[in-house]
This record gives C-alpha cells, sequence and structure tokens, in this order.
C-alpha cells in the first residue's frame, strides 16, 4: 500500500512480539486521533519569539574580543617594553647580552649578570624542586592510606598559598642564618681544595647568594608542580596500572614504567609552570639573593642579582635615558627566556607524542 | 639433555629469576622511601614557615590592628588603611579581570578550539602567565601612571587584573574542555542558540570549578608586591579615592618589616599573618567547592 | 547567586568612593632617611589641621625622577642637585633637616664605639683592598683592639640612595683611590659588597652577617643598637656620631649662598665626617598650585613647630636664620601665571 503522508502510516507492520512478564498486560492503546483532537482544540501556549541570530552574534564577538585582548595585552607589554629598551638595544644590540658591567655612574650596562643569576637560581631550583615533587606524587598517590590523602595534598597546596614577600623575609631573617652555619661552612670545609668542586662552594659562606635564592625558589614551586604531577597520576586509568600489576610489576616500576609515559604531558606542563614561576619571581629572591652586580666566580654561595631583583631595586630611581633602557632591556630578554622554555616544552612535548607506541 | 642438567638448569633460572627480583624488590624500596622524605621534606617547610608567621604574627594582633591607620614610628597604631586598600584593589582587579577571563575561556573552549587565533592565545596566555609580575607593574607605569601623573589604586588594581585574566582563561578553558559533550549536544537538539548553551548549561555545569579559578587567581594577587610598587604606590593615611596612592598589605609589610622600629616589625608580622589565613582560607574554600560536585 | 554578590559588592564599593576627598591631599616621595621624621610631621599635621600629606620612601633617585614625572607633589632627596641642575629641570630645593651616616659593624666582640676608622681604610674596605679585619692597617688605627683573623663582608645599598650620595662622596674627598675608581653618586658600581634595599635592608644584612660592614642613617643605628665605628674627622680627632657631632659639621656650612651644601668632611673640631642635609624638591611653576600650597603650608608648620619632634627622632634641625632664608626662597615656587604660591 502506499504511504502518502505520515497521517496514513500504521503504527506497526511488525507481528506481535512477546513482551516481557513484567509488562503491563493491559497496556492501553495509544489513540493518535484523539490525542491530535485534544492538540488542535487547546494549542500549547505561543512561544516566546528566540533570540535571533543578533544575540549569538554579539556573544560571539565578546568572547572573540576577550581573546583578542589577551593578544593586544601581550602585544602592549612588548611594544612598551621595546619602546622603552630602544635606546639600549640600539646602542649594545646583541652584545648586552654578554657583558658584564653595570656602572650606572659611567652610563655602561650589559646584562651577563642578571641573566646568569636568574637562570643559576632557577636552574637550582628546579633541581631540588623536581625529584622533590616527583616523590611528593607518588607517594600521595601509590604508598599514603587514604584518610591521609587529602590532608597531605592540602598542606602541600598550603605552600603555594603562603605570599612571596612573607618567603623573602623568612628567607632573610630565618633560613639564611641557619644555612649559613649547618650548610654553606661544613661544605666549604669539606670541599676545600678540590679541584671544581671547591670552586662552586667557595666564597662567602654567609646565608645569602644565589645558593639561597635557588633553594628557597624551590620550596616555593614544589606545590606547582608536585600537585600538577598528583592530579595527573591520579587520572591514570587504573586498568593501566592493574596490567602492570598483573604482571608482577613493582610500585616503583608501575609508576616509572606505566604512569610517568602516560602522563609526561601533564608532567613536562606542571614542570614548566614550575619554571616560570621561578624565573618570574621577584620579591622572594631580591631579598636573599644580595643584589651585587659582579660576576668574579662560579661559586652559588656568591651574592649576584637577577633580572627581577634588578628591576626591583633599580627601577624606581633610574634615570630616564640609558639605564633605565638597559633594565627595560633585561625585561625584554627575560620575557624571550620565558618564551623559549614554553616552546621548548612545547616541541618536547610534541616529540614524545610522535615516538608514543614505538619500541622503546 | 639429561634430566638432571635439565634440573640444574631449571634451578639455576630459578635463582636468577630470584635474584633479579629481589634487585627489582629493592629498588622499589628504595624509591618508595625516598618517595616518603620527599613528602617529610616538603611538609616540614610547610610546617616551619606557617610557625614562624603565627609565632610572628599573633602578636601584633589587637582589635586596633584592624581599626587604626599604619603610624609613624614608636606609635601605637594599626594596619586598617592597608587592609582596605587591599581589599578595595583586589575586588576591583577581580571584577574587571574575571569577565574579560571568562569570555576568552569560553572563546577557546567553544568557538574554533582548533583555530590559529585560539592556538596563539592559548600560547600567548601561557607566555602571559609565567611573566614576571613586576613587568606587569612596569608596563602600567608607563601607560597610566606616567601618562595621568599619579599613582593611584585604579593603576594598582589594573596592573593586578592583568595578572588575574590569564589565571581565569586558563581555569575557565580546563573546566569547560571537561563538561561532556552529551550536555551540550542535548541542548542545541533543544534548539538552545549557542550563546544559551554556553552560559547556561556548559558555564553551569562547570561553575565550581570556574568558581575555584577565580578564587586562586584571587588569593594569587592577594600577596603580590612587586606589580603595585609603581603603581599604587602607598599611602600613609585612610584613603577611600581609588585616584590616589593607596594602601596595600603587602607593600606595607614591604615596608614596616625591614624597618628597625619594633612597633611597625610587628604590625608587619601582624600583615603577613591576616594575608596567609586569606589565602589559605581561599583556597580551602575552592577546594571545598570543587568537592561538592552535583 | 554569583550576581547577587557581584551587584552587593559593586554597590559598597560605589558607596565608599562616594566618601568626598576631604581637604588637598598631597604625596611626596624619596629619601628613606628622612622617611620616619615625615611619617611622624605627616601624622601630628594630619591630626592637627585633617590635611594628609603622603610621603612614601622609595629612595632619593626615585623621588627625583617622581618629581621630574610629575606624578608626585614634592620629591626628597639627600643628594642636592646643583644650580645648573635645578635650573634645567626648572625645580628648586631646599633643606629640611641634617642627620649623619654611620659605619656600622657586626664584629664578635667588639662593642660600640670601639672600632676606629678613617676615611682611606674605609675607602679601602669598600674598594676590597683591605679583606680582613685583622689587617694591619687597621689594626695601627686600634690600638690593642682584639680583631679576629676574618674575610670582611662590606654592605652597601642595592638602590639609588642618598645615603650612598653622602658615603661616596666623603670617600672621594678623602680616598684617592676611590675618587678615580668609583666615584660618588646615588648608584655607583660597587666594586665589592652585598646590597641591601634601603637603610633598612643595608642594617638586616649588617646584623645577620657576622664580620659585615655597613652605613647607615643615624636613626638606625639607635632604634637597632647597632656597633657604629668612631671615624676619624678632617681635623685629625676620632668622633663618635652624636647630635652635637652633626651639629658641629653644619656650622660651616653657608647657606644664604646656595642651597647645595655637601657637609662632609668638613673642618670642624668635633664634626663628624659623614654629614649632609636632606632637600625637598619642587617644581618652580606648579601646575597644581593648590598643592604647593599644601606641601609650603606643611613645612612652614614643621618648621615652626617640629623641631622637637625632629630632635626626639635623632635628627638636628636647621637653625633659625637658615629656616627664614628657606621662608624667602619659597617665594620661588609659582603658578602658571607668574603669581608665587601662597602658603601662610
Amino acid at each position: 500500500m502506499s504511504i502518502n503522508s505520515l497521517e496514513d502510516a500504521p503504527l506497526s507492520s511488525l507481528p506481535e512480539r512477546p513482551v516481557s512478564s513484567t509488562f503491563p498486560a493491559a497496556a492501553a492503546t495509544y489513540d493518535l486521533a484523539a490525542d491530535r483532537g485534544r492538540t488542535a482544540a487547546s494549542p500549547p501556549p505561543a512561544k516566546a519569539p528566540r533570540s535571533g541570530p543578533m544575540a549569538d552574534r554579539l556573544f560571539g564577538w565578546a568572547a572573540k574580543g576577550a581573546a583578542l585582548l589577551t593578544l593586544a595585552m601581550l602585544i602592549g607589554i612588548l611594544v612598551s617594553l621595546v619602546a622603552g629598551a630602544w635606546p639600549a638595544i640600539a646602542k649594545y644590540g646583541l652584545g648586552f647580552l654578554t657583558s658584564s658591567v653595570w656602572d650606572p655612574v659611567q652610563n655602561e650596562y650589559g646584562g651577563l649578570v642578571m641573566i646568569y643569576g636568574t637562570l643559576a637560581t632557577s636552574i637550582i631550583a628546579l633541581v631540588i624542586a623536581v625529584p622533590v615533587s616527583f616523590g611528593i606524587a607518588l607517594f600521595l598517590t601509590e604508598l599514603s592510606p587514604n584518610w591521609l590523602k587529602r590532608p597531605l595534598g592540602t598542606a602541600i597546596e598550603l605552600l603555594a598559598a603562603v605570599p612571596s614577600i612573607v618567603y623573602g623575609m623568612w628567607g632573610l631573617l630565618v633560613f639564611g642564618p641557619i644555612l649559613s652555619t649547618w650548610v654553606q661552612q661544613p661544605l666549604q670545609k669539606l670541599l676545600a681544595g678540590v679541584p671544581y668542586l671547591g670552586a662552586l662552594v667557595s666564597g662567602p659562606p654567609v646565608g645569602i647568594g644565589i645558593l639561597s635564592a635557588g633553594i628557597i625558589l624551590a620550596i616555593m614551586i614544589i606545590p606547582f608542580i608536585a600537585s600538577v604531577m598528583r592530579d595527573v597520576f591520579e587520572v591514570t586509568p587504573p586498568l593501566l596500572k592493574e596490567s602492570a600489576y598483573g604482571l608482577g610489576s613493582t610500585t616503583w616500576e608501575v609508576v616509572s614504567k606505566v604512569v610517568l609515559p602516560y602522563t609526561k604531558a601533564g608532567v613536562i606542563g606542571g614542570i614548566m609552570l614550575g619554571l616560570g614561576r621561578a624565573l618570574g619571581e621577584t620579591m622572594a629572591v631580591t631579598f636573599v639573593i644580595g643584589n651585587m652586580n659582579q660576576l668574579n666566580s662560579l661559586s652559588v654561595f656568591e651574592a649576584a642579582n637577577s633580572i627581577t631583583s634588578a628591576l626591583a631595586n633599580e627601577f624606581a630611581e633610574a634615570g630616564a635615558g640609558l639605564h633605565q633602557a638597559a633594565l627595560m632591556y633585561l625585561g625584554l630578554v627575560l620575557f624571550f627566556i620565558t618564551f623559549v622554555v614554553l616552546s621548548l616544552s612545547k616541541m618536547l612535548l610534541a616529540k614524545m607524542k610522535k615516538s608514543e607506541g614505538t619500541k622503546s | 639433555m639429561s634430566t638432571a642438567q635439565n634440573l640444574l638448569n631449571a634451578k639455576a633460572l630459578a635463582e636468577t629469576r630470584q635474584a633479579k627480583f629481589a634487585a627489582r624488590n629493592r629498588v622499589n624500596k628504595i624509591a618508595l622511601t625516598l618517595s616518603l622524605a620527599a613528602m617529610v621534606f616538603g611538609v616540614f617547610w610547610l610546617i616551619w614557615i606557617l610557625w614562624e608567621t603565627l609565632r610572628l604574627g599573633i602578636g601584633g594582633l589587637a582589635l586596633a590592628t584592624f581599626t587604626e591607620m599604619t603610624p609613624p614610628p614608636n606609635e601605637a597604631g594599626g594596619i586598617a588603611n592597608a587592609i582596605f586598600g587591599s581589599f578595595v584593589m583586589v575586588a576591583l582587579a577581580t571584577f574587571v579581570g574575571t569577565p574579560i577571563g571568562i569570555m576568552a575561556g569560553i572563546y577557546l573552549a567553544e568557538y574554533n578550539p582548533k583555530g590559529w587565533l585560539a592556538s596563539v592565545t592559548r600560547f600567548v596566555n601561557d607566555i602571559l602567565l609565567s611573566a614576571p609580575s613586576i613587568v606587569i607593574g612596569l608596563f602600567v607605569y608607563a601607560v597610566v601612571v606616567a601618562y595621568f601623573k599619579t599613582f593611584s589604586g585604579l593603576a594598582g588594581a589594573l596592573a593586578l587584573a592583568l595578572i588575574v585574566i590569564p589565571v581565569v582563561i586558563r581555569t575557565t578553558e580546563n573546566m569547560l574542555q571537561l563538561v561532556p559533550p552529551g550536555l551540550r549536544e542535548a541542548a542545541y537538539a533543544l534548539g538552545a542558540p549557542k550563546w544559551k548553551v554556553i552560559l547556561s548549561i556548559t558555564l553551569r555545569a562547570a561553575r565550581a570549578g570556574v568558581v575555584t579559578g577565580v578564587l586562586l587567581a584571587v588569593a594569587r594577587i592577594a600577596g603580590e608586591t612587586a606589580p603595585l610598587l609603581f603603581t599604587a604606590l602607598n599611602n600613609q593615611f585612610w584613603t577611600s579615592d581609588v585616584s590616589q596612592p593607596m594602601a596595600s598589605l603587602p607593600v606595607t609589610i614591604f615596608k614596616f618589616a625591614m624597618s628597625p622600629y619594633e612597633n611597625w616589625q610587628q604590625l608587619a608580622w601582624a600583615g603577613v599573618f591576616l594575608i596567609t589565613v586569606a589565602v589559605l582560607a581561599l583556597n580551602i574554600l575552592a577546594r571545598v567547592l570543587t568537592r561538592n560536585k552535583h | 547567586m554569583k550576581t547577587t554578590f557581584k551587584f552587593a559588592t559593586a554597590g559598597l564599593v560605589a558607596a565608599l568612593f562616594s566618601i568626598p576627598a576631604l581637604a588637598q591631599d598631597v604625596t611626596g616621595a624619596g629619601a628613606s632617611f628622612p622617611a620616619p621624621l615625615y611619617a611622624k610631621w605627616a601624622s601630628d599635621f594630619n591630626k592637627a589641621t585633617g590635611v594628609k600629606i603622603n610621603y612614601q620612601s622609595v629612595g632619593s633617585g626615585a623621588g627625583l625622577k617622581q618629581i621630574e614625572a610629575k606624578t608626585v607633589d614634592f620629591g626628597a632627596s639627600d643628594a642636592p642637585l646643583k644650580d645648573d641642575e635645578l635650573q634645567a629641570k626648572g625645580l628648586m630645593q631646599f633643606p629640611t633637616v641634617i642627620g649623619g651616616v654611620i659605619p656600622v659593624v657586626n664584629i664578635p666582640g667588639i662593642k660600640p664605639g670601639e672600632l676606629k676608622l678613617n676615611g682611606q681604610v674605609l675607602g679601602d674596605i669598600y674598594l676590597g683592598k683591605i679583606t680582613k679585619w685583622n689587617d694591619p692597617a687597621i689594626k695601627a688605627l686600634n690600638g690593642s683592639l682584639a680583631l679576629p683573623d676574618a674575610a670582611i663582608a662590606p654592605v652597601r645599598r642595592a638602590d639609588g640612595s642618598g645615603t650612598s650620595f653622602l658615603f661616596t662622596n666623603y670617600l672621594s674627598k678623602v680616598n684617592a683611590e676611590w675618587k678615580s675608581k668609583v666615584g660618588e653618586g646615588t648608584a655607583v658600581n660597587w666594586p665589592t659588597g652585598a646590597g641591601g634595599k634601603g637603610n633598612e635592608g643595608v642594617a638586616a644584612f649588617v646584623n645577620r652577617l657576622p664580620n659585615s660592614i655597613g652605613y647607615v642613617e643615624y636613626a638606625y643605628v639607635k632604634q637597632n643598637k647597632m656597633a657604629y665605628a668612631q671615624l676619624q674627622n678632617a681635623a685629625g680627632t676620632f668622633v663618635s656620631p652624636e647630635d652635637s657631632a652633626f651639629k658641629a659639621a653644619a656650622a660651616g656650612a653657608d647657606w644664604n649662598k646656595s642651597f647645595y651644601q655637601v657637609l662632609t668632611n668638613q673642618a670642624g673640631k668635633d664634626a663628624w665626617p659623614i654629614t649632609g642635609a636632606t632637600f625637598i624638591l619642587m617644581h618652580k611653576v606648579q601646575d597644581k598650585p593648590a598643592n604647593a600650597t599644601t606641601v609650603l603650608k606643611f613645612f612652614d608648620w614643621a618648621y615652626k613647630g617640629g623641631d622637637k619632634t625632629a630632635d626626639d627622632l635623632d635628627y638636628v634641625p636647621m637653625p633659625d636664620a637658615v629656616k627664614a632664608t628657606i621662608a624667602k626662597a619659597w617665594g620661588e615656587v609659582k603658578d602658571a601665571s607668574g603669581k608665587p604660591v601662597a602658603f601662610k
């Protein structure tokens, strides 16, 4: 039979199928005609007119505008930095990055001391913080009893809540003297005379300097790296871990061979987050780094200067000429270092993703 | 091969297997002990710092701390103007930064997430997240303070807003991405326009996470000193005029803590205690909100 | 819930901001040396008149930069500007109080006032030429004082500072090598030494680092009960820092000639060698004459009634004759039409 419209379609052309015994036996058959009559008699209330495409477009523009504003922010900051730094860029070019002279009286500037200070403190901070954070994340996900997980996790994240100026003050007034007496002086006595290591720990063991700043930075970035690591460790599918356990792996093997490769994107992201924080930290570093614009030796006990502490100390009074331009140039260099670190992490992640599944 | 040899080989094999397993077990034990040590290490620092803050800060807390202005050296006083100034600037920064951040996060998650604008914005956002706060302060100084020829609480709030925005963008985008696509599709199937889907369905579903992001951003800017140094300066007196220099807790602490005057030092530690408690409370609140999944 | 909260806070904020600014509030920024005194004066002035003088200690160099940029109503600096510089920048300056910069040490066993130094030795320490406390040059000045065989840790200012200016100015006058190698200024290329932020930072470092030496303003020495060193002045006497020594150094200045007076290494018998006045900088042509009036009114009030406060905080007030000269000099501060700004 031909079907001209849905109205004429039979409700079902299939033979009756047996239904389960719990199906209501005397189910009323659906009376389509009656229902249609009811709808015709009392139609549903008129719907409010839908918001037109204009609202949608406006909202889309607002969202896009906000995204563009973010771009504009960065461009604005970069432009203002470049404009401010132009006299120094014009005068020194890239030689600024390798010169260690910083003489406001003679108006000669070079950024090597600050760049070295920033990189050295950040590297020390990472060297300390990454293994410790990994250990903390491992503990929180594999070892700790369930009732302890949340309090301990919160405790670690509370480290991030402490304002950085507290770290600076605590570092200078409490931690510095202790580091000097219990770590620096014994280390110096122990390694005196050893060729490279001895030079590394020479210098005044007074509790301020690159090592102190590095350790305090490490404590500051541990919560960031640890909480990100813990979050990604926790979302590893339990099936993966259980399969490994089923094959007889120890806990350490499960974490190092299954969980870590699975979560490497998050782990790298967390490390980059911590590194970014370490590179940009101002107050804590300014208090304990010693603010010395000299690069006398490779010792980590020496006072030094970092880009952020140079900016904090000298910008307020830098004369509007070359001094201020040199400081802006340093700010630009810091931005560039952050950019390089971020790009490297993204490239590293992309490379790791490519080699996923291949034989290692 | 004779049976005896087979047996000997089997025994040797079993022994190597056992030795290997013992080695793996040892490595495991060492790794787990180190992990415990790392945990103790981390908690130790926290307890030490919080203990010092508590010890030095509680002594300075009194009713006067909350009601009096910052005093000259060696005079009794409080930090009321600093608390108020911080509150005002943080509130302003949050009001300005949150909507922009949420809208940008919405763009990144809902509108063409794989397009070039989204990828570039994500990258730029990552850079801004790691931008040293002092550079942001310098930027606002050059653009606002030098131009209008006055330090002001507004400039300080603007600098703080520029720090809030990247944090909110990152968390909003992450939270929106976690919303199951089925929810969105159901809403679209019911005929809702895109903006309504986003606002009433997706954002609402991710509400707890977004609020967490905002709270974390607020906690971050509550303790920031460097951006305020060149923008809001500081103020000895009470002021509610945001176009004038405003006192703030971090800058006041910075100034007082290193001074040689005992009353200033005590007020500084009291301020430190207040900021730490406020930031901790915000963090715990954020945590509680994410737990209450509906 | 979120929207209601937003509206409530917005309303609160709006209500707060509708409180009008009562009187003309002014902002000043600059030297950390007189900061405690200005804070006390401002607080007393506020109690007396209700006007708020907001002074922030950001360092002499920053004070100069901010007044040049006109972001503050007055700047303060321990390093006076030379007359031609003043002319070029359109500023005028006047001194407020006098104080001294004191070398302080932290040597185990050495009490305040026990150590004797002179300019040559002090300069050599900061040049890095003298590196140990038991160096013969130091021992020669100190007779039988027990000096340890320990490395000296010099501490100096990390930020631009009028205190540093006075210190380096003095060293340039008394140590020829310092003058040629380093020179004087608010920020110099220090050959050695860790940098502390502000007088406070230097005091904190010296207090924490054993065998260290630093230089701070007198108020910080007294407040922190630091171990100061005696200095040999131009007349050859070893003087201890105190009010009478600063007054003796100030006696030689001729303020009528010019306000640019640097009081280091003065000839007086009891003069403290590193003395200096601290200055206020204001624009000669005012964009905001009402603010200038308030500033001048404040300092007029301070000159008339603030001497005791200055004394209590260990500063030396200006002599009355100089105050009269200063009041006359205020006629240089004019509004855009050329009329002197009123302050009476």
